[in-house]
């Protein structure tokens, strides 16, 4: 198929999740269990993104774990975003040198 | 309005600066798949997402279906429909249905985050912020696609991280402080390394759906978000 067709469709549904609610949408949400739902979504979808996909994310699964290690640690003391995922790719590309 | 889009673009160089880098990463990943710089280029310039498009160009290069490819962005990315309701209450007067929906394709978890700590919140605002950032997103794809043939394999490999690190650096920080959360993140890590290594025929798109609906689902019933914790968001 060609790739196109796949960002057209990819683009497509993108737009409308966030065009749709946004323009049409003038209350607030009632459900708790849908609120609720909607809150903890963009934690599961991150997490099942990320692991077990992580440990092959750099081509060397010794690397990866370096590189994985260095995030998590650095996440879990709240350091910003873009120092945490630059940190894990410099540990990973430092650690790659010793193996 | 002129001033309005400039406060919107000085506001937005954090964000531009850190998607340059991410997105980077995303160029390599996605030439490393083989997509041409310019799929690459033109999905980030469309798209403006990381965790859509990461799993997006998987679903590209594995040939999945354009089914699984909707539904997949349709889990991923609803997200932004909250985000778009929450923000909808910050908008001022002079935000028109066209305004709206053209301002709409702005919708990122960081420029989210910005718009919705303004008092009110304007057209031409949201358009300074979603142009300074989609400029480092789609410059910083086209950098990471070009270079990720010509860098050494031990660099452009090591660049395939970001993007996770930068997932995980989302998820954490909430994962320590409410129970929901950490419940949440578990029971999907749980349940994709079920698929990674004993449900193999799902496909990758599919899975991530399955694993994130479930989770959801069941701490949606079992740590239901009160109200106000929802408004911070």
């Amino acid at each position: 198929m060609s790739v196109i067709i796949y960002i057209i469709v990819m683009a497509g549904v993108t737009y409308l999740i966030r065009m749709i609610p946004f323009t049409l949408f003038r209350k607030k949400i009632r459900s708790t269990f849908f609120r609720s739902f909607l809150y903890y979504i963009p934690y599961a979808v991150l997490s099942a993104m990320t692991i077990p996909a992580i440990f092959y994310s750099t081509g060397n699964f010794a690397t990866s774990i370096i590189g994985t290690i260095v995030a998590v640690a650095l996440a879990y003391f709240n350091f910003p975003l873009i120092v945490v995922a630059l940190a894990a790719s410099a540990a990973a590309f430092i650690f790659g040198f010793f193996i | 309005m002129k001033n309005d889009f400039l406060k919107g673009i000085r506001d937005g160089i954090p964000i531009c600066f850190g998607y340059l880098s991410v997105s980077f990463g995303f160029g390599i990943l996605a030439v490393g798949l083989g997509l041409s710089i310019l799929s690459a280029v033109g999905i980030s310039l469309t798209n403006l997402t990381s965790a859509g498009q990461v799993a997006g160009v998987g679903i590209i290069a594995a040939g999945g279906s354009l089914l699984e490819m909707a539904l997949t962005q349709l889990v991923i990315n609803i997200r932004y429909s909250l985000m778009g309701i929450s923000l909808s209450q910050k908008l001022d007067g002079s935000f028109n249905t066209m305004h709206r929906m053209i301002a709409s394709f702005g919708i990122t978890d960081e420029i989210f985050a910005v718009a919705v700590s303004q008092k009110s919140v304007s057209p031409f605002y949201m358009y300074g912020l979603t142009a300074i950032s989609a400029s480092g997103w789609v410059f910083g794809t086209f950098l990471g696609a070009a270079a990720g043939n010509i860098l050494p394999p031990s660099l452009s490999g090591a660049m395939g991280i970001v993007l996770y690190g930068m997932f995980l650096a989302i998820i954490i920080p909430p994962a320590k402080k409410e129970k929901g959360v950490l419940v949440a993140v578990l029971i999907a890590v749980f349940l994709s390394t079920v698929f990674e290594f004993v449900l193999k025929s799902v496909s990758g798109g599919f899975a991530i759906i399955i694993c994130s609906v479930i989770s959801a689902a069941v701490c949606a019933a079992v740590f239901p978000v009160p109200e106000e914790k929802e408004a911070e968001e």
